[in-house]
């Protein structure tokens, strides 16, 4: 204690340490029935840093050719300390990481927490959002096993689908006609460099606008609120919310540490461009109910083919989603109800698909 | 002149290049008239089988393409269109070749060394010595004609050499022709001979090393029987035959009881647990005393050999499943994440020993073999270790998991009850 | 009153050492317990690579003329000869025909499968007993004293 006074007097005399933090230890949470939410955000990016420690270990020996990459993740697996353990983290955080960002969205539409003055917010959310998935998606190529392989040819060949500009961005993507070695290493590109770039630029920009804007409150609690002041709660971010935090963080790291000595991730088989598509090739689950929508959608629909129409149609989706804020502006009314509609749908929709297609032949 | 800048036109380089092409012309020509006039093939070709001769076939002859004629063997005037010339007895004409006749007309060049040599030098020149000494030679100098002759295997007017996969008499296409009269019942009938040797060969593991992994050194019927002196080995030398290739098991053999035995009782070597034409994968059961055994086919129960056959049985398994065993753990240890690489290695020197055993039993003594297994059941009994070992680095790190997850947990606790302090005492909650 | 709110504050102050001692220490425990696996993965692993297309296969020295030794190469055996020009060789230790593990023969110069009698010559080829396949031969260098084996590239 002595120590941790010493050191905090030493930064305040030369930078002013007190007074930069201040605001901080002024911050506050809202406290309410409904603020367990408000912890997926920081769980979210609690995770992505394990992604980001655990990703730069793996760099120490990961190679990114396509005769050397399997051999790597191997020598990872068995031959490095505790390589195991950092490359079971790697791989069961980047899904726990995704499912997190996709439930933080979700929370965010149910308590309205996208209205103003928190549009950006939104945005740069959803664009974290796709660039996870980005991250995700290029990730799961790089261990080079035949899964991953035929997952990615399946992937890469569905924007291809979209007219005038399809074939250009699956030529972009696959660095060629096909997925190969040039493939591996695009992807490796995108996953340590472009993406963690983007990341960081929109992760600032999201974390800024929220200590800004402070935390957003459900509609009628606001108006509650509002009406009568007495009733609202709120605790200090520092240090109550933020020890609450890293409890959950704690118990993340039990999971993620569990999952990797009882559930290891599989190395597979090493990929085969030659080789036959093997039966039931398939996405990552958190593209599966894209997938299997585009399955049972029939060849044609009038004149246009059917997975053209999908694709749109996500796109479609997507674009409205990443809109949101500019349909609902004052968080009563129809609008409200409608997205909030639209919000329950789409989590019954993702589930259902992603269920179907893992139970589908 | 430089070599871009555009030539103007000449009368003379025009010329000589119209000369060239003259002169190829003419050249192509000659060659298709040089090409021997051949009447046969021309009124043959269009007429219906048995007497068509197609002209593909005709180029495709081995003959053909060496520059002989219908005429080197069947005598007459090719290169006249008149039947009654081409085809008449001051030509030579000597009409359809009777069958008897047929070996002697063939080795009339192919026994002649001197005239081989200019097509051929390293060709064979003994096929009819050879054929006269086989079961179908003797039976033909008998007066006996629906034996084969050479054109019955060779084919004959479009015959290809035996290194060409579309030949008739090619290494893959051999039992397919041998069964063309052997497994054919109306043909074989009188003989008193089998004829399931091909369905009994198609089922062998030789048929599947030649025919599906393509391995041309696989035997065949001609590689045992011998090809132009076609005969079954007799009953003292099939041995010698199965021993050009299986040196070892014959060694062994011949150092067994067995030798003394099966000679006494007539029996061959080989054969009389193998089959000749059937000869299917051995497996661990063949040896032993169970109903499918072959061993019990002569041994019973109170005999030293029915004894020594149990034995070797048993040691078979013994490895196998220690083999087996080692394996299972091995696998569990590898899906579990843990290195086992050099002990997989390891293992297949219990998988040679094991192969090594299983040729060793063919000396019919149990000490040999015996050695061979206890060899396999220490490499064995190595790698079952090491995986157990590998479970055991499992379970550690498991126990390692353990160890951090109660760390965690009195972290959360701690944290729990600090938190309860502080909101107690300092009053953290904050009205606006 | 003085007394009771002393020892009331002096109960609380031990608890408040209890509970600040347990999280000290449980957070000092696990951090240990997440920086111990990092730190033994940063330090480098005995086998410096797992390269399944080179590998050293034995030292200058190690082989007497017209000798061979089995070495490890990837997960399959392999043969390094030194033959009796002092020319060093090396291929699959894996027979074509039945795998068994081939060996060298000084006496025949040949490397022989002791399984079925198999013979192959000094470039793989197999001459000789029920082996339909060469060997698959691999390229050789030394490298000061360290005799480096190498998968051939292309064909």
């Amino acid at each position: 204690m002595r120590l941790f006074s010493a050191v905090r007097d030493w930064l305040d005399e030369r930078f002013g340490w007190a007074e930069l933090i201040a605001p901080l230890r002024k911050k506050t949470v809202p406290h309410h029935s409904r603020s367990y939410w408000y912890y997926l955000g920081g769980m979210t990016l609690f995770l992505f840093f394990v992604q980001v420690v655990s990703g730069i270990l793996l760099l120490l020996y990961y190679r990114p050719s396509s005769d050397q990459a399997f051999e790597s993740v191997q020598y990872i697996m068995t031959q490095v300390r505790f390589g195991w353990l950092i490359r079971s983290i790697h791989s069961w955080g980047a899904n726990l990481m995704v499912f997190m960002a996709f439930s933080h969205m979700f929370s965010v539409v149910f308590l309205k927490a996208y209205r103003k003055p928190r549009e950006l917010t939104w945005l740069s959310g959803m664009l974290l959002l796709f660039v996870v998935l980005g991250f995700g998606f290029s990730g799961y190529l790089l261990p080079w096993n035949t899964r991953a392989f035929f997952a990615t040819q399946v992937g890469t060949d569905i924007p291809g689908q979209i007219p005038i500009v399809g074939k250009w961005i699956e030529t972009f993507l696959r660095g060629g006609e096909n997925v190969t070695g040039a493939t591996l290493g695009r992807f490796f590109g995108f996953h340590v460099a472009v993406l963690p770039g983007l990341v960081t630029l929109l992760l600032a920009l999201h974390l800024l606008l929220i200590q800004r804007f402070g935390i957003s409150v459900p509609p009628e609690l606001e108006r509650q609120w509002n009406a009568q002041p007495a009733l609202r709660r709120e605790i200090h971010f520092f240090p109550n919310f933020l020890l609450r935090e890293l409890m959950a963080w704690y118990v993340a790291l039990g999971v993620l540490g569990g999952l990797a000595a009882f559930a290891p991730w599989e190395l597979g088989t090493k990929a085969d461009p030659f080789a036959p598509a093997p039966a039931g090739i398939r996405p990552e689950w958190f593209f599966m109910f894209m997938f299997q929508s585009l399955k049972v959608i029939p060849a044609k629909i009038l004149f246009i083919s059917g997975e053209l129409v999908g694709i749109l149609g996500f796109g479609i989706a997507a674009l409205v989603w990443t809109l949101l804020p500019f349909f609902d502006r004052d968080g009563r009314g129809r609008a409200q109800r409608w997205i909030t509609g639209a919000g329950v749908f789409a989590v019954a929709y993702i589930l259902v698909m992603t269920v179907y297609g893992y139970m589908a032949k | 002149m430089g070599p871009l800048q555009s030539r103007e036109f000449s009368p003379s380089r025009l010329a000589a290049r119209l000369g060239i092409l003259a002169v190829c012309l003419a050249a192509s020509g000659a060659q298709a008239w040089a090409q021997a006039k051949n009447a046969c093939l021309d009124c043959h070709a269009t007429l219906d089988p048995p007497l068509q001769i197609t002209a593909e076939s005709f180029a495709q002859d081995i003959h053909t393409q060496k520059g002989l004629t219908c005429g080197s063997c069947h005598g007459g005037d090719p290169a006249t269109d008149d039947m009654e010339r081409a085809m008449g007895r001051a030509a030579g004409f000597r009409g359809k070749i009777e069958r008897a006749q047929i070996p002697a007309l063939c080795s009339h060049c192919h026994s002649d060394a001197a005239y081989m040599r200019q097509f051929n030098p390293t060709l064979r020149t003994d096929q009819y010595s050879q054929y006269l000494t086989s079961v179908h030679g003797k039976r033909l100098a008998t007066g006996d004609s629906k034996v084969a002759v050479c054109t019955d295997c060779h084919s004959v007017h479009g015959i290809r050499p035996a290194s060409d996969s579309l030949s008739s008499v090619h290494p893959l296409n051999v039992a397919k022709t041998c069964g063309r009269c052997h497994a054919d019942p109306e043909h074989m009938k009188g003989y008193g001979i089998p004829i399931d040797q091909f369905a009994s060969y198609s089922s062998s593991v030789h048929h599947e090393a030649l025919v599906e992994r393509g391995d041309l050194s696989a035997p065949t019927c001609t590689t045992c029987h011998g090809n132009h002196g076609a005969a079954p080995p007799g009953v003292a030398s099939v041995e010698n035959v199965c021993s050009t290739c299986h040196a070892f098991q014959a060694q062994l053999f011949d150092g067994s009881p067995h030798k003394v035995a099966f000679t006494a009782m007539g029996l061959p070597g080989c054969v009389t647990c193998h089959s000749n034409h059937a000869i299917l994968h051995p497996t661990d059961a063949m040896v032993g005393t169970s109903a499918g055994a072959v061993c019990v086919r002569c041994h019973s129960q109170g005999d030293t050999g029915f004894h020594v056959a149990a034995q070797m049985h048993d040691q078979l398994n013994q490895l196998q499943s220690a083999i087996a065993s080692s394996d299972e753990v091995l696998d569990t240890a590898e899906s579990s994440g843990m290195e086992i690489s050099q002990s997989q290695m390891e293992q297949a020197e219990a998988r040679d020993a094991l192969t090594h055993a299983r040729v060793t039993l063919h000396g019919f003594q149990l000490a040999p073999m015996e050695k061979d297994i206890q060899a396999g059941k220490v490499v064995a009994a190595k790698t079952l270790s090491a995986g157990q070992k590998a479970l055991a680095e499992r379970d550690y790190r498991r126990k390692g998991l353990a160890l951090s997850l109660v760390t965690i947990l009195v972290v959360l606790i701690g944290l729990r009850l600090y938190l309860s302090q502080l909101e107690k005492s300092v009053g953290s909650t904050k009205t606006s | 009153m003085h007394k009771e709110m002393s020892e009331q504050s002096s109960g609380r102050v031990s608890r408040r050492g209890l509970v600040e001692f347990l999280l000290g220490g449980g957070l000092l425990a696990s951090f240990i317990s997440f920086v111990y696996p990092v730190w033994r993965y940063l330090i480098p692993p005995a086998t410096p690579e797992l390269n399944s297309n080179t590998t050293v296969a034995g030292r200058v020295g190690e082989l007497k003329r017209n000798s061979g030794k089995i070495f490890r190469f990837g997960n399959r055996p392999g043969l390094l000869v030194l033959t009796a020009n002092g020319e060093y060789r090396a291929m699959t230790a894996v027979c074509t025909h039945l795998n068994c593990t081939v060996q060298y023969r000084s006496d025949l110069q040949l490397i022989w499968c002791a399984c079925h009698n198999g013979l192959y010559d000094l470039n793989g080829r197999n001459v000789s007993g029920p082996p339909p396949r060469p060997l698959d031969a691999f390229e050789v260098h030394v490298r000061g004293d360290e005799i480096v084996v190498s998968r051939r590239n292309g064909a």
